[in-house]
């Protein structure tokens, strides 16, 4: 264990931790752009700095080791001065859309603007000019809200390992590019959108959400993913009753087998439930054609159907094909039904495909 | 005590720097032999003792560098050929007129750290010396000089960040040309994530001599803190702009007035910038002070690569400052927000200033971005870009000042 002081609180650390870590057992409030705990350190956004004393310069904390006998204060006149000025940098080149931002309430950089009172940016020379359409159906990207934090390239390599995007050109013109400053379509990309999960501004988004309400006005319904047997969790955003979006948790305590990362089913594969052509009775097909019928009537002429080609054919001529998008109960119940009820062995699940 | 003395540049022009049997008759390869005679510890402790400290710019003591080299099973001799700073053509130089005595420190270093390879990253702009630099190796192996320690040549790609150790390294791997954070430095965690030493062309080339002739006689050369001798190049408007080597304690008006003949054309002297680029401004007042690098911090200023730019009188100050911090923006890998968007908002605001758009409030705010940089940005590119631009405000303000709006 090493001791070091910070902000005036001794505390006592592992060695090996790192200073963030530290500062926030100290109970100090960090902030950071491009800190994420389960991605590549970049150690890049620079607010994180703390004052190190007898260290010339400031030292981003989400990098730098704790040091036994440290004297760190986390918000000295230095280190406020250089986060307001980074925030003031980023502002200049961030679009302000906040009305219509799908992030709005949810962004960093609007929470670090507001916490340390940067209303506007002194530096009004050029603004965002990094804009770009990418014509595919569910991720949008606007560069001109994008910090450069690298989040998302990191998440796009170390989440899921697609590399489909990374950093282009040099300086203030560097930016996020598939390969060729291409198109996602035509990348490496799976469309998982870990990518939007990470990004703490509106840069990368959900065209399938959008504008179907704001972080703040949706409820978040914790559920697990029905469209393969991994089980993932994730959040139905819920607004009005209705579903008007996805997205995940990644406290491995709520979310144990997937950390929130998605694939682009569980992300973006939603919109079917409140589409209009969706059935919303049971059908039966008669003279040719489809029509609407109870549960009853429906249930009644399945199992007369099936207990007719038993008694014909045996049990061994019907089958049960049964889905992912079940549970396993729900699966359990089908093989139960076949082989205790109809008495087949044939059952089968499309997870085996 | 305006005399070269060189070390380095000793055979300059009388040997053939592609063959090592050249510099063997010239007692060439001693070092690295009498280095394969001592223990590890004791050739550490030599080269500490010599005082030798890097010649790229940050100025650490070599040895001290080498002795953080945990144990490994590989570990990598990395030489920074990568010379960047406008200006700067020292190690060009060495290895034109001395490329030998460059291999022979990356293999001294070889024995000290326990390697068997070592690589030289050379930039760009220098096919030839590429070429050159290969040849020589080749020779020096062919005559056995080498033992079982081999050297690669890796090429830049034009990226005056890649001058930086630990950008150079990730180019090396292959990848961006960007800085990571240190901690873990290159010696524990470098190339391919194993220790590696990287050092620049003149600090290996200083190792065998000091091999050669003792740590002492090294330590006695030029400043007691910063021994031995510098190359210097020297450019800008002097009557004879070329390069020199001499001890470090060497008077910097000396080199603009004695090597370099004075001021070209009679004119008067304005300033000179020392380090390359990323240099202060130093102003005459300033002239008497020797280039080692205590003396130069001590002004405010870094002796860096060497480069020495020499203005007159009749230079725009905040011009060639604005051109200055074009060049930053440029290069900036575009890693950090201080570096990337501060050297971008630098040059806008400069050349504000420059064309008489600006007004105090603008020289205000460059000086608290300068602030932010030097402190908060991840690597030295972005700490020391703004170091022309508050260098010249402090020495020169008068001439941001007559550029203003209210005096337009």
């Amino acid at each position: 264990m090493i001791k070091l002081t910070i902000d005036g609180k001794e505390i006592e650390v592992a060695r090996g931790t790192m200073l963030l870590d530290a500062c926030r057992q100290a109970g100090a409030d960090i902030p950071t752009l491009c800190y994420d705990p389960d991605l590549r350190l970049a150690g890049s956004c620079r607010m994180c700095v703390v004052d190190v004393k007898g260290r010339p310069a400031l030292v981003a904390s989400c990098v730098a080791p704790a040091e036994n006998g440290m004297v760190v204060q986390t918000e000295s006149d230095d280190v406020v001065e250089s986060r307001k000025i980074i925030l003031e940098l980023l502002a200049a080149r961030h679009k302000f859309e906040c009305p219509t931002c799908e992030k709005d309430g949810e962004c960093k950089l609007q929470d670090y603007m507001y916490r340390y009172g940067v209303k506007e940016s002194r530096y009004d020379g050029e603004g965002p000019h990094f804009g770009m359409e990418d014509p595919n159906p569910f991720i949008e990207r606007d560069y001109d809200k994008c910090i450069m934090c690298t989040r998302c390239v990191r998440a796009c390599d170390g989440i899921t390992g697609a590399q489909a995007i990374n950093v282009k050109d040099r300086g203030h013109h560097a930016k996020i590019a598939a390969p060729f400053d291409g198109k996602l379509a035509d990348s490496t990309c799976v469309f998982c959108g870990q990518c939007i999960m990470v990004c703490p501004v509106g840069a990368l988004s959900s065209k399938v959400a959008a504008g179907q309400g704001k972080p703040a006005q949706n409820k978040k319904v914790l559920t697990t993913c029905t469209y393969c047997g991994t089980g993932c969790t994730l959040e139905l955003n819920v607004n009005n009753d209705r579903v008007v979006g996805v997205t995940s948790n990644r406290d491995e305590n709520w979310s144990p087998v997937n950390k929130g990362a998605l694939c682009v089913k569980g992300r973006f594969g939603w919109d079917f439930i409140h589409s209009p052509d969706r059935l919303t009775t049971p059908m039966i097909r008669e003279n040719g054609g489809l029509r609407p019928a109870s549960w009853d009537e429906a249930l009644d002429f399945a199992a007369g159907k099936i207990k007719e080609i038993k008694e014909k054919y045996g049990p061994d001529s019907l089958a049960m094909f049964s889905s992912a998008r079940v549970t396993n109960e729900e699966n359990y119940l089908a093989q139960k039904l076949m082989r205790a009820v109809i008495g087949t062995n044939n059952v089968d699940h499309c997870a085996r495909l | 005590m305006a005399e070269e003395i060189r070390i380095l540049l000793a055979h300059a022009d009388q040997i053939d720097p592609a063959q090592a049997e050249d510099y063997i008759k010239v007692g060439g390869y001693k070092g690295l032999e009498k280095a394969r005679g001592m223990t590890s510890k004791d050739l550490i402790e030599e080269v500490k003792k010599s005082g030798l400290r890097g010649r790229g710019g940050a100025g650490f003591n070599a040895g001290m560098k080498w002795s953080f080299v945990p144990p490994a099973e590989v570990k990598y001799v990395v030489c920074n050929l990568d010379e960047g700073e406008p200006g700067t053509y020292k190690d060009r130089i060495i290895c034109e007129k001395n490329a030998q005595a460059l291999i022979e420190g990356m293999a001294i270093c070889g024995v000290a750290i326990n390697a068997q390879q070592g690589y030289i990253y050379c930039r760009g702009e220098y096919p030839f010396v590429v070429d050159l630099l290969r040849k020589a190796i080749q020779s020096a192996k062919d005559v056995g000089a080498l033992g079982d320690f081999d050297i690669e040549v890796r090429m830049g790609a034009g990226a005056y960040v890649c001058g930086e150790e630990t950008a150079l390294i990730e180019s090396i791997e292959g990848h961006r040309g960007e800085p990571r954070f240190k901690p873990p430095f290159p010696g524990v965690a470098g190339l391919w994530g194993v220790p590696t030493v990287v050092n620049n062309v003149e600090t290996f080339a200083c190792l065998p001599y000091i091999l050669t002739n003792g740590a002492d006689c090294f330590a006695s050369i030029g400043a007691p803190k910063y021994p031995g001798t510098k190359v210097l190049t020297l450019t800008g408007d002097v009557n004879n702009p070329t390069y020199f080597e001499v001890p470090t304690n060497y008077i910097l008006s000396d080199v603009v007035y004695k090597l370099g003949g004075g001021v070209k054309n009679g004119r008067k002297f304005k300033a000179v910038q020392v380090g390359g680029t990323s240099g202060a401004f130093i102003p005459e007042q300033n002239l008497n002070t020797p280039i080692d690098f205590d003396s130069m911090s001590a002004i405010g200023a870094a002796l860096g690569s060497g480069a020495v730019l020499v203005m007159d009188e009749t230079r725009d100050i905040v011009d060639i400052v604005t051109r200055i911090s074009k060049f930053f923006e440029h290069e900036s890998c575009g890693k950090c927000n201080p570096c990337r968007e501060g050297t971008f908002r630098c040059r806008e605001i400069m050349e504000k200033i420059n064309s008489g758009r600006a007004t105090e409030a603008d020289i205000d705010n460059l000086l608290l971005l300068a602030r932010v940089m030097k402190r908060a940005a991840l690597c030295g590119l972005g700490q020391a870009a703004p170091v022309p631009i508050t260098s010249t405000i402090e020495h020169f303000g008068h001439e941001y000042r007559r550029k203003l709006l209210q005096y337009a």
